[in-house]
């Protein structure tokens, strides 16, 4: 038993060391986990990160924390990824925290407002930018172009979760008529979009 | 009151937090609206701040919105709130479904579901656009200055590949120079 919480405290503090890291994106933490949860602790090896990276993908939430939560589980069961989970947390919380308190007592100074007002545009170019990037593996034929056209005005008039639901479901319901219809489509995912054969394609996406 | 509609939103956006932080926005937007917990100004200034911090944007600002919204208790909460969905979703994955990448129905789900969060981040742009009073037709200092700051950041983020975090600095210090 004592073994056992060493190691859930192993597993915290090695994420606990390895989230500052996460800046513009969770895929920027892959090559610090391969160097200390496979080379450094031996925990798990390459093939199990792949999976589990591919797995973080699919499920919603950050790939940071999805990431870090499936190791901590695959290595100490439900107290490992617990453990995983606030290692990865806590320092970005400390962080963004400590960032919004300093904000909220300096937001009059004018030169802190004359900064937002140019960084606001820039906002929303990162956020164009985002979608060009996610745009490139999710628009792959005429039927994913439809559907993300149609989404954008939709968006102002049905509630964003809903539409969620919409397009997971469109998915389920287009994919199996279109092969019937004599359509290929391929779903299987480039190895362009591996973040570990191509981790700078990830840069800014998934964030 | 407020911590339990914090906690509400975010545990909703986590369990839908499909292709990355900025798909959320406009969940985010819709809640922050309905409650009148800040200013949309406010709100892309959090989003900024989010973005500039190391960690998921989704979670930066959730902790950000929370804490403007309610103080440190809020922040935790909302935290939490934005956290549990991934803890729950990746045991139960882990624990029953280890090759659910390969498995068709989540691929076919995924044709649908990508080109929707890439209309989600589209109108989250949009939004924060006309929020900010972004989109001026009349020719003035503030929109031939605001369409030149678009286009320069883009163009880092694009073709010279810049971390969005460096983009968003170097545009604060433009931002310093020219309207202050």
């Amino acid at each position: 038993m004592q073994v056992q919480w060493k190691l859930v405290f192993h597993i915290f503090w090695t994420f606990f060391k390895i989230s500052p890291v996460t800046f513009g994106g969770g895929y920027a933490m892959i090559p610090f986990i391969i160097k200390e949860i496979v080379e450094k602790r031996k925990w798990l090896t390459n093939d199990d990160i792949n999976d589990v990276i591919a797995l973080s993908q699919t499920v919603p939430g950050a790939v940071a924390v999805n990431t870090a939560t499936f190791i901590g589980y695959r290595i100490a069961g439900i107290r490992g990824a617990l453990a995983a989970m606030i290692g990865v947390s806590l320092p970005t919380f400390l962080i963004v925290l400590t960032l919004g308190v300093s904000y909220y007592y300096i937001h009059d100074n004018p030169k802190l407002e004359a900064a937002f007002v140019s960084i606001r545009v820039t906002i929303v170019a990162i956020i164009v930018y985002a979608a060009i990037k996610i745009a490139k593996t999710a628009i792959s034929d005429k039927t994913t172009y439809f559907i993300m056209a149609a989404g954008v005005p939709v968006l102002f008039f049905i509630h964003p979760v809903i539409a969620i639901l919409f397009g997971a479901i469109t998915g389920l319901i287009v994919v199996p008529l279109k092969r019937k219809l004599g359509y290929n489509i391929d779903l299987q995912k480039s190895k362009d979009e591996d973040p570990t054969i191509n981790p700078d394609y990830f840069m800014g996406a998934g964030i | 009151m407020v911590l339990w509609e914090l906690f509400k939103t975010f545990f909703i956006t986590g369990f839908v937090s499909f292709g990355g932080g900025y798909a959320m926005i406009p969940i985010i937007e819709k809640a922050v609206t309905e409650y009148g917990w800040i200013s949309a100004e406010r709100l892309t200034n959090m989003i900024a701040i989010a973005g500039m911090s190391p960690g998921p944007i989704a979670a930066n600002s959730a902790i950000l919105i929370g804490y403007s919204a309610a103080g440190i208790s809020g922040a935790i909460v909302s935290a939490i709130g934005i956290l549990l969905p991934s803890l729950i979703l990746v045991i139960t994955v882990a624990a029953f479904f280890v090759k659910l990448h390969h498995n068709p129905l989540v691929e076919r789900m995924f044709y649908g579901l990508k080109p929707l969060v890439t209309s989600l981040i589209i109108f989250a742009a949009i939004k924060f656009a006309l929020a900010n009073n972004m989109i001026n037709l009349g020719i003035s200092f503030r929109s031939i200055s605001y369409c030149l700051i678009f286009g320069l950041s883009l163009f880092a983020l694009l073709k010279l590949r810049w971390n969005p975090v460096y983009v968003i600095i170097l545009s604060g210090l433009l931002g310093v120079a020219l309207y202050s």
